[in-house]
């Protein structure tokens, strides 16, 4: 099982974790900029995070030949601090680098103004940038989250083709499926969606337009998640071919087009630096 | 390595359009030096990526990103590289320390090379102990030359290293070769050959 796991903040993962996600087949990946738990409260925070989500994460993924990805935006949370507004005028340096693939995570947390303005602002440099947009649901207020932000992607004059509404589960998936833009479920261990519940939406609503990802992060998460699903699809009568479309066939299909997805070489490790000290671990 | 020989072995290697593209940046950023970023950034989606045959250890974003640099005008060269540097992605870094010996840039840029030999990505420290590292000083080039050692970098990427390697580096070689044995761990052969050699010159000395 060859799998692209669309979504995954490895910042707040292990090396260890790298590694096991290798084992289970999984080749390439797109970590999204978001929240990190404690608030930042300057832009040059922000500068070196992306800085990280560009330089020291591809190349701690890349010791397990993982290709990594990145999207960029400043999230919805933090949108809402003043301190951090001057992020957004960091953003176009960014979104013209090689390894950013699409703009996110936008959309709302709490549905405040300064959420709309961030979001509507990150939409149209998606546009002037040509990137595809990665759209984060709010946790709470969900399915009426969900309507609106329908309304400002429509709004916003991008293609519904090259938008994902993230975190959905099987009160907003149909609201998504409707708007012609891309599916995204999160599978979690308690809350959010679970591989057996996932299994049943793409039974009802079918594999197009449809993407898996662990969404692990510093909560309680597990970078195997997709790996599960692909599982517990085959064990509820999909097809291998399923599988390996909705793991790796449809992230490629979306994300690629960003014109920026290098999915060359795929499962190499770079051989001239085997035994870095990250592999080593260290003396 | 000069800018020509990369254009000549670029010339050899591009299509029509990445040619094309190359020649309208490079012109561009002649003409308006703040265009800089946006082109640097692009070039490798625009030029390519493979590896250049007349120029070993070069691949072509890195060659296109070099004659960027040295298309600027001369006095705008030192905080181009600098900036490049700061806000590129980990193959924009690289190309920025690979280019910095076909710049008029005399020795302002050794803090990037401080930078990237601070840094745990290999391909980073690799590219700061070029023809550029003579501006770095003993204790330094030391230090980098031990990291490459601890990290598994092959020592062929250090220039100069035989007429540079002196007794200190010989102390600190033999120093984490004997860290190393005591846990029951290997050393790369290269790290044990230049031991060798030093151990040797030592000998003809006394």
């Amino acid at each position: 099982m060859r799998i692209f796991d669309p979504h995954i903040h490895m910042t707040s993962r292990t090396t260890d974790d790298y590694e096991a996600m290798a084992a289970a087949g999984v080749r390439a990946i797109v970590e999204p900029a978001f929240w990190l738990g404690q608030p930042r409260t300057n832009p040059g925070s922000f500068a070196d995070y992306f800085d990280s989500l560009i330089g020291w994460e591809p190349y701690r993924a890349s010791q397990f030949g993982i290709r990594h990805h990145a999207t960029i935006a400043l999230n919805p949370k933090e949108a809402n601090d003043p301190r951090c507004r001057p992020v957004l005028d960091l953003l176009p340096r960014y979104l013209a680098k090689d390894g950013v693939v699409a703009v996110g995570e936008i959309g709302y947390d709490s549905m405040t103004p300064e959420e709309d303005e961030a979001f509507a602002a990150q939409l149209a440099l998606a546009v002037e940038y040509e990137l595809p947009a990665l759209v984060h649901t709010p946790h709470r207020d969900k399915a009426r989250g969900t309507e609106r932000t329908l309304a400002v992607v429509a709004e916003s004059g991008i293609e519904p083709g090259r938008v994902v509404v993230d975190h959905l589960n099987e009160v907003t998936v149909g609201l998504v499926r409707d708007s012609g833009c891309w599916m995204g479920f999160s599978i979690y261990p308690d809350t959010k969606m679970s591989p057996p519940r996932m299994v049943e939406i793409l039974k009802e609503h079918g594999l197009e337009r449809m993407l898996v990802n662990s969404a692990a992060d510093w909560g309680r998460s597990d970078p195997l998640l997709t790996l599960r699903t692909g599982e517990a699809m085959l064990a509820a009568g999909f097809s291998p071919d399923d599988v390996d479309r909705v793991l790796w066939r449809n992230p490629v299909e979306f994300y690629g087009q960003s014109g920026r997805l290098d999915l060359s070489d795929i499962g190499e490790v770079e051989a001239t630096f085997e035994g870095s000290s990250i592999k080593r671990g260290g003396s | 390595m000069e800018p020509d020989d990369l254009r000549v072995a670029l010339a050899a290697l591009s299509t029509a359009p990445e040619q094309e593209w190359l020649r309208e940046a490079l012109a561009r950023v002649a003409r308006e030096p703040d265009d800089i970023g946006g082109l640097f950034a692009t070039a490798a989606r625009r030029c390519g990526r493979a590896a250049l045959p007349s120029a070993p250890g070069w691949t072509v974003d890195e060659a296109a990103r070099a004659l960027l640099l040295a298309a600027l005008p001369a006095d705008q060269v030192a905080t181009a590289a600098d900036t490049l540097y700061r806000y590129g992605d980990a193959a924009e870094k690289r190309a920025v320390l690979k280019a910095l010996p076909l710049l008029p840039i005399g020795a302002g840029a050794v803090p990037l090379l401080h930078d990237a030999i601070r840094t745990n990505d290999t391909r980073l420290v690799a590219a700061a102990l070029g023809t550029y590292a003579r501006h770095l000083d003993q204790p330094m080039w030391r230090q980098a030359v031990l990291k490459c050692v601890f990290m598994g970098v092959p020592l062929n990427v250090v220039h100069d290293l035989d007429t540079r390697a002196d007794g200190e580096l010989a102390t600190m070689l033999a120093g984490l070769v004997e860290e190393r044995r005591a846990a029951g761990r290997d050393v790369a052969a290269d790290a044990l050959a230049l031991l060798d050699r030093l151990a040797a010159a030592e000998g003809k000395k006394a």
